[in-house]
């Protein structure tokens, strides 16, 4: 324990911005994901034959292990002379966040009270006034719950990408590995952890928030 | 005015063929307030949301005032039509204010004009417009959100209204006081009102006319005295009940009765009477009830100003064999 703390105070400069890395790596992937997976799950709640497809595919591309996604990355990305580092590592963690963030939207979609729609189609309003003013406010905090559980997906995995040369506090445990530095893989795995945690507490109350805004009837 | 022309709905699931609304015509007057009545699966729900084409129509068409709604666009047509259903299908995510605003911000009034609408709207529901303005539904209880959804259907005064059992989700207590508050207002407004419902005593109530269905047919329409004194079918028979010759009795009232008695006022009237009383404006129903309670079958009739004005007898009722509302208003 003493060791670890040994270690965070000869370092912190390094590890703050390896954590900074971290977020980076982790936040511009669930952002795009955010991007691509709220219209995607829009666009399926509104064509019911797609839904069973798209969510199979994106079960699929979770269930695949990180490592070997990685993997796969290098061949594809060495095409375009960006085998190793940054892009292959935010591609994958995109693919990651699909699941939980076009699922999540799918379903909260789906769920919105039918009397509601009903009101909503009968007034007069078109499908996109419909799901900016009604369905999507309605859906936020369970599309919230889904981008949490992305972001921490992702913080974990995130850990592994430095295996491909993508920084962040992977880089701790990577190297500690490879020089057999037990100390330097605590400390990494430790910093990970908290980061996971404190970011999904945080994810939590802003959860909290929006489902107390949009409270049901 | 609203007109039904050949209407006819038939849904297909497979090879089978269900055919849910058969080839209705009719037409709603002006001004009138319809109710569609019926067992579940009659098809009433159906036909009304095809006015508003919630539903598309398999063949025949519909006219809201004198207009094809299938010429008209969509999206405009569902504006100019109020929709109430039966579970509000109020906003969550929106205030009480914003909820009534939904189709005049989506017609384009400017704020001002919103703003009048919204205080003119809940003032003619009886609520505070200041107290309720910011709040969110679920703050509000059944009845309140209930009012709240006919004022959002009316705020930007429609011509024409679709209610679908507006008030079936209400304790009794409530719905008699939010039907009694919605024929005030309907007084005033003159809408052109389709309203569905499953309970006959609501519909000669509120119907001006009653259009009764089962299978998707149309069994009979007419005049609530229509359907309670010939009764074209069996099915209208069974529906409206065997106490229907009772139910008749609430469409008059003592006023009217009073009309039929020869010089009602020097009439056995006798000023220390101690005996039950009955409002002038009570229907005959309710005033049969106090009858037969009453010793000899006598009650005193007051006026609006609580002044006895005669002694009714049970045996008055007997004027009323084969007389409609219709005559009444006649002699009236």
């Amino acid at each position: 324990m003493l060791e670890i703390i040994d270690f965070v105070s000869n370092n912190w400069s390094e590890m703050l911005g390896m954590t900074l890395e971290h977020i980076q790596l982790v936040g511009l992937a669930v952002g795009i994901a955010i991007f691509t997976g709220v219209p995607f799950g829009i666009y399926i709640s509104q064509r019911e034959s797609l839904a069973e497809l798209v969510l199979a595919v994106a079960g699929i591309i979770m269930t695949i292990p990180s490592i070997a996604l990685f993997g796969i990355m290098i061949p594809i990305f060495s095409l375009i002379n960006q085998g190793i580092g940054f892009l292959p590592a935010i591609v994958a963690l995109i693919l990651y966040s699909q699941l939980p963030i076009i699922r999540n939207t799918y379903i909260a979609i789906k769920n919105v009270d039918p009397n509601v729609r009903d009101a909503a189609i009968g007034m007069g309003m078109t499908t996109f006034q419909r799901l900016v003013k009604v369905e999507l406010p309605l859906a936020a905090p369970v599309i919230m719950a889904g981008v949490r559980m992305a972001i921490v997906l992702t913080i974990g995995i995130g850990a592994i990408a430095a295996y491909i040369g993508a920084g962040g506090l992977g880089g701790y445990i990577a190297r500690g590995i490879s020089t057999s530095y037990a100390v330097m893989i605590q400390t990494g795995a430790i910093a990970v952890s908290i980061l996971a945690i404190s970011v999904d507490l945080l994810l939590g109350r802003l959860q909290k928030k929006l489902s107390r805004k949009s409270a049901r009837a | 005015m609203i007109e039904f022309k050949n209407v006819t709905k038939v849904y297909e699931s497979g090879n089978k063929k269900v055919t849910a609304v058969n080839d209705i015509n009719f037409q709603v007057e002006q001004g009138e307030i319809c109710v569609f009545l019926g067992p579940s699966g009659c098809g009433k729900t159906t036909l009304l949301r095809m006015v508003n084409r919630l539903i598309p129509i398999t063949s025949g068409g519909i006219e809201v005032e004198g207009k094809d709604i299938h010429s008209m666009d969509m999206i405009k047509l569902r504006r100019s039509i109020g929709y109430v259903i039966q579970h509000n299908g109020l906003f969550p995510n929106m205030t009480i204010e914003e909820n009534i605003n939904v189709v005049p911000k989506m017609l384009g009034w400017d704020q001002s004009k919103m703003k009048k609408r919204f205080v003119d709207l809940m003032d003619m529901m009886g609520l505070d417009a200041g107290q309720f303005q910011k709040r969110y539904p679920y703050e509000l209880s059944g009845g309140q959100q209930q009012r709240i959804g006919i004022a959002r259907a009316l705020a930007a005064d429609p011509p024409v209204m679709l209610m679908d059992e507006p008030f079936g989700a209400l304790d009794p207590v409530i719905r008699d006081h939010l039907q009694n508050e919605f024929l005030k207002i309907q007084r005033e407004m003159k809408k052109t009102i389709l309203f569905v419902s499953h309970d006959i005593d609501e519909a000669i109530k509120l119907g001006d006319k009653i259009a009764i269905f089962d299978t998707g047919k149309l069994m009979q329409i007419g005049t609530p005295d229509e359907i309670l004194s010939t009764p074209k079918n069996d099915f209208v028979r069974d529906f409206v009940g065997d106490d229907r010759t009772l139910k008749r009795l609430t469409l008059l009232n003592v006023r009217d009765l009073m009309v039929l008695i020869d010089g009602f006022k020097k009439n056995r009237l006798n000023h220390d009477w101690h005996g039950p009383v009955i409002s002038i404006n009570e229907n005959l129903k309710s005033a049969l009830a106090v009858l037969l309670t009453a010793p000899n079958g006598e009650a005193c009739v007051v006026d609006d100003h609580h002044r006895k004005i005669g002694v009714l007898h049970v045996s008055d009722f007997s004027l009323l064999t084969e007389v409609h509302p219709k005559d009444i208003s006649i002699v009236r």
